[in-house]
């Protein structure tokens, strides 16, 4: 992302050596990475134990479907969040049709639903039994509509859910590119159109990648919602081995081969960037103008913006709705305030804290702009494509193993019993959000800073600005949008974790996300409705507040 | 130095000590907050005391006992099946139980042999039909599903759920494998579509008339007439003519064992005597429409009024040592 091509400037390290002599880029960069590469050493650790049968009948009778299945929904969801997340950000970032500003914010919405969630709603609605279906048939007498239990509808509800993670930080970028250069083809005779393909999308490009990875990376690592469709990948068969074969070594060994093919690919398409910078055009889009739609294109925009929202949002939420009305009575009560309160708390705080780390990751990355930082930065944002239990399995032994170790000392020195001291803390659930959810503050954290050009580093500090200086009074200002994009994505999907919220909250701290699980775990679907809605009204916070503070500056 | 005093500060605020508490019993339960909470309630109301718990999945609690050896707060654990269980035992996790209390209320079929852990409420598994496609003379046992009569008519749900896994390796130990995957290999060739994920959409399905026969739980049977009465379906209890180890309708259990390093074993022991005994049988099974464990206390009138049946009286803990086998085997047959 940063060319490899240019030392930092003079002074530049000085934003870390000033302060703590200490504390280099490489030293951040690798305290950072060892958070993830912690768990992910004691999830490997695994291979040393390789289990013959399972693997002997993996190999045979599980994993060539499996990899076929996996294969085509990367495919399928990467081609879907790609076409849909770029074509909406370029509508809602460079475009004027009605409804822009609604759609703006509102097609960030998806983002606060489970994707699981929605999954059962969708399979409720058209499955055969479903009451689309059923009213089809009854009313119309049409038999046969498109499975929804099959590879395409699992592909459909997986890029309706996570779309939203390519517009956001496609719009980040296409909001950073003002349209003076768009203005600047135009004037030399290139059609809009190509304007677009061969400037505003290339330009964009590191920022439609970085959406881009973090919704396959989730692909990889859900269970939630392949389950729902009953569809077997990849991690299905790691949670088969671990759940039903009691292997944990062996569901190990196959979430180490995930994040091994996951980390060759983004380090494939780093190689694939090398040399070329994206930083062109940082001085924003201040004063230009949108694009104006006029006639069918208007409209075409507005009933596409409309249909994307209508089938990713509005139709799961009316049925959320509707589920939440009829139990509302019996389960809603005082405890719903904990919950919520809970949730936003850890939400928040994790937030603050990925975005921070992605910001101290970033800004290390910028100060050393080498091959092997590139790759330590990949390594510390790989946790996201482990599946979520493995990581907090993995980050958890080696806490417990640090209470033990605590706790036996204490026991030999004063032979008295205390409790943990680690486990079941606030501390080390931030830190195991950190391990999981890095990568969504550093996508567009990363993107951000490329687009801050090493002129601007001088002229900054020709003027005196250097170090702690020049993060506050220069780039803290120009990485708004991203470092807003990445505290709303890190706020949701924290909002939403299970496995870590599950494994390391404290006895009798509920959140929102595990009232969903205590429901859905034992068939209870429309009984999650409420906790669903329910973050999905704390999620919606962020997601306003991000567009309102976005927005006002286009 | 400021900076050093905010993060001690910040540090004491984020830490907390969980000093053992004397009077108190803690849990890991893979059983809902919703079916458990109730009955801890009631027991500390009756007992003064504190039952705290934290709610997971069964693999990642018993990943996390594991990972706190002997300086782990639980003192129970607890799951809805016995595979599980019979799991947890394999690694250790657990320690037997010599409780007269326990071994007079809980059926020796439901406990493990070893004592380290025992059934507290019963989930059947049996099959459920619609009343307006199938005739109840045609049905006859879960093995008969494999015959071609049902080609067509069969819906199931997946077999990475633990019912069917428990199923399916009970017929192993009836059967062998060879005659156990013949049957799965029958039952994927009569399924009508793909496997479901719950059984409350399979049985949903059979409502609809895709399909005219499925093998659910109970309570989920419960929980949808509940909600529907309309939907044209039935109970039927399989497997009730026979005479040999097949006979009678599958069970598992959701159950508890106390821990290997359990700090309130005693705490423990007196809960799950408690859980067992009559006055809480009710409290356990009914809120989910379960089957008691002890003998002595009857159902709740809505599970009663689908009539008597003869279980299945091979020890559960068998559900658990054939899992892993079983799981393979309906990979083998291509059961989804």
């Amino acid at each position: 992302m940063i060319a490899a091509e240019k030392a930092p400037a003079a002074g530049a390290f000085s934003l870390f050596s000033r302060a703590t002599p200490h504390f280099g880029p490489w030293t951040v960069a690798l305290a950072l990475a060892l958070l993830t590469l912690i768990p992910l050493a004691v999830v490997a650790s695994a291979m040393l134990h390789p289990d013959q049968t399972i693997w002997d009948h993996l190999w045979r009778h599980v994993l060539p479907e499996l990899l076929v299945n996996t294969l085509w929904l990367v495919i399928g969801v990467g081609v879907g969040v790609t076409l849909l997340g770029t074509g909406l950000a370029w509508l809602t970032a460079a475009c004027d049709f009605p409804g822009r500003k609604f759609f703006a914010w509102a097609l960030l919405l998806p983002l606060a639903l489970p994707a699981y969630v929605t999954a059962f709603v969708w399979i409720g609605l058209l499955d055969f039994t479903g009451g689309l279906a059923t009213w089809l048939r009854e009313s119309w007498q049409i038999a046969w509509i498109p499975p929804i239990r099959s590879r395409g509808g699992v592909i459909l509800v997986m890029v309706l859910a996570l779309y939203p993670y390519v517009y956001l930080t496609a719009r980040t970028a296409f909001q950073g590119q003002g349209r003076r250069l768009l203005e600047a083809a135009q004037s030399l005779g290139i059609s809009r159109r190509r304007a677009f393909f061969r400037v505003a999308l290339p330009i964009a490009r590191p920022g439609i990648i970085a959406g881009l990875s973090l919704a396959l990376m989730e692909t990889l690592a859900d269970f939630g919602t392949v389950s729902v469709f009953n569809y077997n990948t990849f991690t299905t068969a790691i949670y088969k081995a671990w759940f039903s074969m009691f292997s944990l070594p062996a569901a190990s060994q196959l979430a180490t081969i995930l994040v091994f093919f996951v980390l060759a690919l983004v380090t494939l398409e780093q190689l694939s960037r090398s040399g070329a910078r994206y930083a062109a055009s940082a001085r924003g889009g201040g004063g230009a103008r949108r694009i104006r739609l006029g006639g069918a294109n208007a409209a075409l925009a507005t009933s596409f913006a409309g249909l994307v929202f209508l089938l990713a949002f509005v139709i799961p939420i009316i049925q959320l709705l509707i589920w939440t009305r009829a139990i509302m009575a019996t389960d809603l009560d005082a405890r719903y305030l904990d919950f919520a309160w809970h949730s936003l708390l850890l939400a928040g705080l994790g937030a603050a804290l990925v975005v921070s780390l992605a910001m101290a990751l970033g800004y290390a990355q910028r100060l050393r702009p080498t091959p092997a930082m590139q790759f330590t930065a990949r390594l510390a944002t790989i946790g996201y494509a482990l599946p979520g239990a493995v990581l907090a399995v993995g980050f958890y032994i080696p806490v417990a193993g640090l209470d033990n170790l605590i706790i036996d000392t204490w026991r030999e020195q004063t032979g008295e019993e205390i409790g943990q001291i680690l486990g079941g803390t606030l501390a080390v659930m931030l830190l195991a959000y950190c391990a999981r959810f890095l990568a969504v503050g550093f996508g567009p954290v990363e993107t951000g800073l490329a687009r801050i050009t090493r002129t601007m580093d001088e002229a900054a500090q020709v003027l005196g600005a250097t170090g702690l200086k020049r993060l506050f009074r220069v780039h803290l200002p120009m990485l708004r949008a991203p470092l807003l994009a990445a505290a709303a994505l890190a706020f949701v999907d924290i909002m939403k974790e299970l496995p870590i919220t599950l494994m390391t909250r404290p006895f009798g701290w509920d959140t929102l996300a595990t009232r969903v699980f205590e429901m859905t775990s034992e068939g209870e679907w429309e009984r999650a409705a409420l906790p669903a809605v329910a973050i999905c009204v704390v999620g919606l916070l962020p997601i306003f507040f991000l567009v309102k503070n976005s927005d006002a500056r286009t | 130095m400021k900076l050093l005093n905010s993060m001690v500060f910040g540090a004491v605020l984020l830490l907390s000590f969980n000093p053992a508490q004397a009077d108190e019993v803690v849990v890991y339960s893979a059983r809902n907050e919703q079916l458990i909470k109730p009955l801890f309630d009631a027991y500390t109301k009756e007992t003064g005391v504190q039952v705290k718990f934290v709610t997971d999945k069964e693999g990642p609690l018993m990943a996390r006992l594991k990972a706190e050896g002997r300086n782990t707060p639980a003192d129970v654990f607890m799951t809805v099946d016995a595979g599980n269980l019979w799991q947890a035992a394999q690694e250790d996790l657990l320690k037997p139980v010599n409780s007269k209390v326990l071994a007079a209320n809980i059926p020796q079929h439901l406990r493990d042999p070893g004592n380290e852990w025992f059934g507290l409420s019963v989930r059947a598994r049996t099959v459920v039909y619609n009343r307006n496609k199938v005739k109840a003379g045609e049905l006859a046992t879960y093995e008969d599903l494999a015959s071609p009569k049902w080609k067509g008519r069969l819906c199931l749900r997946t077999s990475k759920k633990v019912y069917n896994q428990s199923l399916v390796g009970m017929m192993i130990y009836e059967h062998g494998e060879d005659k156990t995957e013949q049957i799965v290999r029958g039952w994927v060739a009569n399924q009508a579509t793909d496997p479901f994920p719950d059984d409350t959409k399979a049985m949903e399905a059979v409502a609809a008339g895709l399909c005219d026969v499925t093998i659910v739980n109970t309570y989920y049977f419960g929980r949808l007439i509940e909600k529907k009465p309309s939907l044209p379906l039935a109970i039927f209890w399989p497997n009730q003519n026979l005479k040999n180890n097949a006979a009678g309708v599958h069970v598992n259990v959701s159950g508890a064992g106390v821990t290997r390093h359990a700090k309130h074993e005693a705490a423990a022991i007196k809960l799950l005597e408690w859980l067992s005994s009559e006055k809480a049988q009710n409290l356990y099974a009914d809120v989910n429409l379960e089957y008691p464990a002890n003998p002595k206390v009857k159902a709740d009138a809505t599970v009663n009024a689908w009539g008597n049946f003869k279980s299945n009286l091979i020890n559960v803990a068998q559900a658990g040592a054939l899992q892993t086998k079983a799981v393979m085997l309906m990979d083998r047959a291509g059961y989804k």
